[in-house]
């Protein structure tokens, strides 16, 4: 019992990063019904900066948070501007094939000497891991961190969509995006804060991401990446409170599964419980038939 | 009828001479040994991409697990040639055989989604085939198999790159069965109104092109002698889904090109000098972004390149050239 | 013996009784109309007959079977064919592709004999071909074979997808508001194709019509449905006279 609850713990964590990457997949699907392949290497970009910020610049844990935050949201707004945003009126294999573009560019600047290398870099320790047990539980403070990060976020976007007038309109636009410009809305304006958005939280995700497992590599965000998206699909793709209980759930199928089926397996279960959702209730488990914000 | 049989022989006596050119070229050391690995390997993924093409760009259907089905295609023909000693070419069929079965297995539920969620669906698939074979021993799990035998040679490739463009090309553009599929890509519900089985021929395309993948596969086992789950990933998947891309989505020749200049390029880059050499998948990645904003249908949309086309372009050049050089004449008469 | 036999049909969506209690008989060669107000039931109807819904209660009898419920692209097969209100072309294939995806469900050459081209199957594609280029020089459109079907003007998609459908060699042409975005004189000249077609293809046709005038000047029997009920049914000149007609039509003081 112990035990179980000991993994709940963990996949909880886990999950909570999960949910913080998939909100990026969701918005942006739900503002332009993009998948936004790139989104995951806007985590790793987010990893890295966080890892500068605090080495090189020598920043606190708060204040490198920000500065991370800040310039993947500014990479997210210039990456949809300059690449995405022409091909809005095309077909969609042809935006697909321009975010994998991106997708590349991204790892592969990363990889150059001027910026990281092509070598593993361990992420600073930037806080002291403390771990404290409570009844034969186990926590490190680096576990309460992620999750209060990723609630506060949450929180906080979920304010900013329901009660602000940004929010308002964004919700408006993935209704009925050319409505919504009827109505007087810039499109392009909330097309770009939502790129901002989902950006600032997949470098949050990248940062607490780098504590919990501190092995910093151009491709580390592929397999979280998916997992994330698989979670956005899980919740309804397109609904926000729908990627954070997708985030949670499939942390938490995968940290289970690892300890009760089988460690090899576990990624292979996250894919079968996307299959089988998208055939019985392709909309997710809290998709309506028509996917809104 | 007879025209079409004329027509074809013409065919056969093309590619037979773009043979022994190559053939030429290869005994007298023009095109090297390293040359001859990069253009069987563009041969090798060309088998792929046109089965791609044939489902993505044909028949409309979105698909983002088409190198997991190369992936059984590997497996299945290394399996038989290495372990029970089957000849090569029989294990070749095999392999084409037993994706072609699968895809109609998985195809039979998936195919009912469409747009992004069949794409995500066979990204899925393509994971859970990856982590599969990577915990059976028996595949070699994530160590892969070496020691395959080394057989996939030009000749082998050539053939059944030219027979996989001719079956598709045939299907598509000379059939009713193509129509359909076609028809299939423009409007479901029509296509329904004409008594056509849109499911069905789904399956059929989704069967067909993921046959090609597997003997792909096949053949880059016997090409690579290594294979592991790895190189069957989400990214070969979308690889091939650039090579088919960029050349055009529903023209096979234009795949052709799509996948030798994706090939060869990163390849060429390697060649030019060290800094390149660095920046050379940094080069492809920004190649690739600008392709598809400057040129978003590819670069032979849905045409395809045919003699009288070939004979039009020729004759504008020419006419340009002309043109131009009369225009110096004139300059120097003045 | 009528071709097309429709008893009782009733189809409902949830609490929403759509269709209720429908009957409609259509005989050989007959031009049929069936007319009513917005929202009335006719596309769904329209639905039931090409099995894109499937009824709850009644029955659908064609040419002596009995069709409700099969699915759409079955009902080709028993020499049912249709036009889309919202025209539903192939649009990027060209005009002969798209007249020859008629016969195709006719075709008998299988999967492998398209593969490697047999003689047969060639010979069977040229047959296709001919037909097709026959049925386009019938229609006027010969020259335009090669053109792709979305670049056609708006008129000439309408009698292209009516020359699709009639390709498909049906004994029953359903044709869904088939003026719906025509001036009054290409509305004139569909009048004439459609009693054209009718002479010479020897078929009959069902017409779903908003466009009163169209109805009454081709159609020899009209029926009229209003909130899902059928209302009248009848030669034109008695639907025209018939009090609850107008009245479904003009409201309680036109009448």
């Amino acid at each position: 019992m112990t035990e179980f609850l000991q993994q709940i713990i963990n996949g909880i964590s886990l999950g909570s990063v999960y949910a913080l990457i998939s909100i990026g997949y969701t918005m942006v699907y739900g503002i332009i019904k993009l998948i936004n392949f790139a989104h995951c290497d806007i985590f790793m970009v987010g990893a890295y900066t966080g890892y500068f910020a605090i080495t090189t610049l020598r920043l606190g844990f708060i204040p490198a948070l920000f500065f991370s935050m800040a310039v993947c949201a500014l990479l997210g707004v210039v990456i949809e501007r300059v690449a995405y945003k022409p091909l809005r009126n095309s077909a969609k294999e042809t935006l697909l094939i321009t975010t994998i573009g991106v997708e590349l560019f991204l790892q592969n600047i990363i990889k150059t000497k001027a910026l990281a290398g092509p070598n593993v870099l361990n992420f600073p320790e930037v806080i002291p891991t403390a771990t404290f047990k409570i009844g034969g539980l186990q926590f490190s403070n680096i576990q309460l961190i992620t999750l209060g990060i990723s609630v506060i976020m949450c929180a906080a976007l979920q304010f900013l969509i329901s009660k602000t007038n940004t929010g308002r309109a964004m919700r408006a636009t993935s209704y009925d995006r050319d409505a919504a410009a009827l109505m007087g809305i810039n499109i392009n304006r909330i097309i770009s804060v939502t790129f901002a958005i989902g950006s600032a939280l997949a470098a949050t995700g990248g940062i607490v991401f780098g504590m919990l497992y501190p092995k910093l590599e151009p491709i580390m965000g592929v397999m979280p990446g998916l997992k994330a998206f698989v979670a956005a699909v899980l919740g309804g793709i397109g609904i926000v409170p729908g990627a954070m209980v997708g985030g949670l759930s499939i942390g938490l199928i995968e940290t289970l599964s690892k300890v009760y089926i089988s460690s090899g397996l576990s990624d292979a279960i996250a894919f079968i419980i996307l299959i089988i959702i998208l055939l019985v209730k392709p909309t997710g488990l809290f998709g309506k038939r028509n996917v809104k914000v | 009828m007879k025209e079409t049989y004329k027509k074809y022989i013409k065919v056969v006596i093309g590619l037979i001479v773009a043979y022994a050119v190559f053939q030429i070229l290869f005994q007298t050391g023009m095109i090297n040994s390293y040359y001859n690995r990069i253009i069987r390997q563009i041969g090798i993924f060309l088998i792929s991409a046109l089965g791609l093409n044939l489902i993505l760009g044909f028949t409309g259907q979105f698909t983002l697990g088409h190198a997991a089905f190369m992936s059984i295609g590997a497996y299945t023909s290394a399996i038989l040639t290495r372990n029970f000693g089957v000849p090569f070419l029989l294990a070749l069929i095999a392999a084409a055989f037993t994706a072609a079965v699968l895809a109609i297995i998985i195809g039979y539920p998936i195919l009912r989604l469409t747009g992004d969620y069949l794409a995500i669906c066979t990204l899925g698939f393509g994971e859970i085939v990856k982590v599969f074979i990577q915990n059976v021993d028996y595949l070699g799990g994530a160590r892969g198999i070496s020691g395959i035998e080394n057989k996939s040679g030009f000749t082998v490739i050539f053939v059944l790159a030219a027979l996989c463009f001719a079956i598709i090309m045939n299907l598509i553009h000379h059939s009713s069965k193509g129509r359909a599929i076609l028809s299939v890509k423009e409007d479901e519900i029509a296509a329904q109104a004409m008594g056509i089985n849109t499911t069905k021929y789904k399956i059929i395309a989704f069967a067909i092109g993921c046959g090609m993948a597997g003997l792909a596969g096949g053949l880059f086992a016997h090409f690579s002698q290594f294979i592991d789950p790895k190189s069957f990933d989400f990214s070969k998947s979308f690889e091939l889904m650039t090579y088919v891309v960029l050349g055009g989505m529903g023209s096979l020749s234009g795949t052709v090109i799509g996948t030798s200049i994706l090939i060869a390029l990163p390849e060429w880059l390697r060649g030019l000098s060290d800094v390149v050499k660095e920046y050379r998948m940094l080069i492809y990645a920004i190649m690739l972004v600008s392709m598809m904003l400057f040129r978003p249908q590819g670069i032979m949309g849905t045409k395809e390149i045919t003699v009288a086309g070939l004979k039009n372009f020729f004759g504008k050049i020419k006419r340009i050239f002309r043109s131009s050089s009369t225009s110096v004449n004139k300059g120097k008469e003045a | 013996m009528s071709l097309l036999s429709v008893k009782n049909l009733t189809i409902r969506f949830g609490g929403l009784l759509a269709v209720n209690d429908f009957n409609l008989e259509i005989g050989e060669q007959e031009l049929y109309g069936l007319i009513g107000p917005n929202g009335a039931g006719k596309t769904t109807v329209f639905n039931m007959l090409t099995g894109v819904y499937t009824p709850t209660g009644g029955s659908i009898t064609f040419d002596g079977e009995r069709i409700d419920g099969i699915k759409p692209y079955n009902i080709t097969a028993k020499h049912i064919a249709r036009t889309f209100q919202n025209i539903r072309l192939f649009g990027n294939l060209t005009v002969l592709q798209n007249v020859m995806m008629g016969y195709d469900y006719q075709a008998k050459s299988g999967l492998f004999s398209s593969i490697i081209r047999t003689p047969k199957q060639i010979k069977e594609e040229e047959k296709m071909h001919e037909d097709a280029m026959k049925l386009l020089t019938i229609f006027h459109m010969e020259d335009l074979a090669e053109e792709k079907a979305k670049n056609l003007p708006y008129g000439q998609q309408r009698r292209l997808e009516i020359a699709r459908a009639l390709a498909a060699n049906p004994k029953l042409l359903l044709l869904d508001e088939p003026a719906a975005g025509m001036n009054p004189q290409e509305t004139a000249e569909l009048t004439e194709l459609i009693r054209w077609i009718r002479d010479e293809f020897k078929i009959s046709i069902l017409l779903i019509e908003h466009d009163m005038k169209l109805v009454m000047n081709v159609c020899e029997k009209i029926t009229v449905l209003s909130f899902g009920q059928l209302l009248a049914a009848g030669k034109p000149e008695e639907i025209r006279n018939n009090p609850r007609v107008i009245e479904a039509y003009l409201g309680k003081r036109g009448a």
